[in-house]
């Protein structure tokens, strides 16, 4: 255990350090001198600048050095650079303030797309090849095929535009506006976001819950007289929710990248549009440095989702 | 030289005495759709639809508008310099015999961007499983293996590369690129094919690597190469093409994201995304040139999708009965 522990961990850090390379990389990909990594290109080279940038990023030291000063930064004082496309703004500073929208609407997509996926699965797996079962599993299979922006556009159409009941853009903090107007601004990116992980776990849940079904331990609860309601989601779901739990982990990643998508959709200030601003604008640090937050965090995550199932699975935390 | 043919010949049959029903060479294209649930039929057809739709299209394009489909590109009530007149369309109009799909905000044909739009996807598409299939397919066949050292290089490159959201990574590349053309997006999303497709291979690759005609061509003294080349690459590749459809899916989905974000090909050249993307800025007014594209889009997802499971099943159903 505290072996595998360790071996986890040290993976972690491995991964992280070639994920920063990579990132790093990225501004020497661009042509030419660094400067233009950091300056864009229509800005003005006032030469007094560019001389106080060269010295503040070490531009004229070898990549070694630099890429270990930006290393050294990022990881002692969380500094990932200053942007001078907007002006002086710290990437960090601009992270922490766009995160809590990003974090939220993945979180919430993870939980409006299990509380339908769940039943939706169980349904499927109990009522096998049954008309119910054919009908959601051709609903699934067409809620996987919707890509993100378009279930954002259409939902945002519908309920915004026709039927004027929640607002088509913009997001309320909940410190500022309170619970219910915050929930009338992500209840819609959130769901549009869900639907195709809600459509990945359900057809999870209903394979795995197929197989689980064929069980002896199943036959037996049934035969001891248990509700069929009972059987489903107290004895067979259980052993379905590890699959779930490490397929929500891996799908974290598409979240994210989702988050990216529906935040320009709905006009919400989190990270994703923050990252897109910054590509239309080549500020390249801030790319870099959204990037390389956003890849580590899912990392993170991938790697906690890992340790949860040796938590969880007694087989796994035997062998 | 006997010898190695049987070997060679087990790839299709697992044991030269057993006599399996899976014996059949290839069965032709036709067979294969007979075979077919009515909706993965259905789906067959719509990418062929689709596929020779976009070559149509871009055949128009070559010949200077020689065939019967309007220009995606020309606003109908534009002003002609030849007839001195304004063109008869107008902006937004609802589908009709002369613009089937209705026209876009500037008055351009709805139909015709849609038929010209399929060809960025399906290039897209098209490069993407090139790349994954030839580079992704041979590292992954050639580290599932030889194994060793080499294996571990490799998989840790890719498990890097595969550490980022996709979506994510794909931004931060393209934002790279001042001009994005067809080239530079489908070599971008070509090259981060490839680390999917390299999973994909090796796992496959491990399993054939242990069936028994690789270890009876190993027993004779075949040289890895030769076995790598004849002996895994090809069955390799069966279960990769099926991969490749429901891949294919995705990648469409990627670009359309890219598109409807701006940062694929340049404007004008109409792809669904932007199509999407411009006409959303009317949605208010109407709603269908939002639909057309978006169906469009979804309906090609969806029949990759399909068609891609259909044979994955069918493989599977062949795997397990070696």
């Amino acid at each position: 255990m505290i072996k595998m522990l360790g071996l986890r961990l040290a993976r972690l850090v491995a991964t992280l350090f070639a994920v920063s390379v990579i990132t790093f990389a990225m501004t020497l990909l661009l042509p030419g001198d660094p400067i233009n990594a950091i300056l864009p290109p229509t800005t003005e080279r006032d030469p007094q600048i560019v001389a106080q940038i060269r010295e503040e990023y070490g531009l004229d030291n070898n990549i070694a050095v630099r890429y270990k000063d930006w290393l050294n930064d990022a990881v002692l004082h969380q500094d990932l650079g200053t942007s001078y496309v907007t002006r002086g703004q710290k990437v960090t500073d601009q992270i922490k303030n766009r995160v809590p929208v990003t974090a939220q609407l993945a979180l919430m997509a993870v939980v409006i797309a299990l509380f339908f996926a769940i039943p939706i699965g169980v349904l499927g797996a109990y009522r096998q090849s049954k008309w119910d079962d054919q009908l959601t599993s051709a609903g699934m299979q067409v809620a996987l095929s919707i890509p993100n922006f378009i279930a954002a556009i259409m939902l945002g159409w519908l309920f915004a535009i026709k039927l004027d009941l929640l607002p088509n853009t913009g997001w309320a903090r909940i410190s500022k506006e309170g619970l219910l107007a915050n929930l009338k601004t992500s209840i819609l990116p959130a769901t549009a976001l869900a639907l195709t992980q809600m459509a990945i776990f359900s057809r999870l849940v209903r394979s795995d819950m197929i197989a689980t079904l064929q069980e002896n331990y199943i036959l037996s609860a049934r035969a001891k007289g248990l509700p069929d309601r009972f059987v489903l989601f107290r004895h067979a779901l259980r052993p379905s929710s590890l699959s779930l739990i490490t397929i929500v982990g891996i799908n974290f990643g598409a979240l994210l990248g989702g988050t990216v998508v529906i935040e320009q959709v709905f006009s919400l200030p989190g990270l994703g549009s923050k990252l897109l601003s910054a590509i239309s604008s080549r500020d390249i640090l801030m790319v870099q440095g959204i990037t390389v937050f956003i890849a580590t965090v899912y990392v993170i995550v991938n790697t906690l989702v890992d340790l949860l199932y040796i938590v969880i699975d007694p087989r796994i935390r035997r062998s | 030289m006997t010898l190695l043919d049987d070997a060679k010949s087990d790839t299709s049959s697992p044991s030269p005495s057993s006599n399996t029903p899976g014996k059949k060479k290839r069965q032709s294209p036709l067979a294969v759709f007979r075979e077919m649930p009515i909706l993965v039929k259905l789906s067959a057809l719509w990418v062929l639809l689709i596929v020779v739709g976009s070559i149509y299209g871009k055949i128009d394009v070559l010949l200077d508008d020689v065939l019967p489909l309007q220009d995606p590109i020309l606003q109908t009530n534009a002003f002609n310099p030849d007839t001195l007149e304004f063109g008869t369309g107008t902006p937004s109009e609802n589908p009709s015999l002369t613009h089937w799909l209705g026209t876009d905000s500037i008055a351009r044909d709805g139909f015709a961007r849609i038929v010209h739009g399929s060809w960025v996807s399906l290039i897209v598409a098209l490069v993407s499983a090139t790349f994954g299939i030839v580079v992704g397919g041979f590292l992954g066949s050639l580290v599932g293996f030889v194994r060793g050292k080499t294996e571990t290089i490799i998989m840790s490159l890719i498990d890097v590369i595969l550490a980022f959201p996709a979506l994510v990574l794909l931004l931060a590349m393209v934002s790279i690129f001042e001009v994005r053309n067809l080239y530079v997006i489908s070599l971008v999303i070509g090259f981060l094919s490839i680390p999917a497709y390299t999973r994909v291979a090796r796992a496959n690759s491990l399993a054939i690597s242990n069936r028994e005609f690789v270890l009876a061509a190993q027993a004779i003294g075949t040289k890895p190469s030769k076995i790598l080349f004849r002996e895994i690459i090809p069955n390799v590749y069966q279960s990769l093409l099926s991969y490749a459809l429901v891949a294919a899916a995705f990648v469409i989905v990627v670009e359309g994201t890219l598109s409807f974000l701006g940062l694929s090909v340049q404007l004008p050249t109409p792809t669904w995304g932007n199509m999407i993307n411009e006409a959303r800025s009317n949605i208010n007014l109407t709603v269908w040139p939002v639909v057309w594209p978006s169906l469009a889009l979804t309906f090609t997802v969806l029949s990759f999708n399909q068609i891609g499971d259909f044979f994955q099943k069918r493989n599977a159903v062949r795997g397990s009965a070696l």
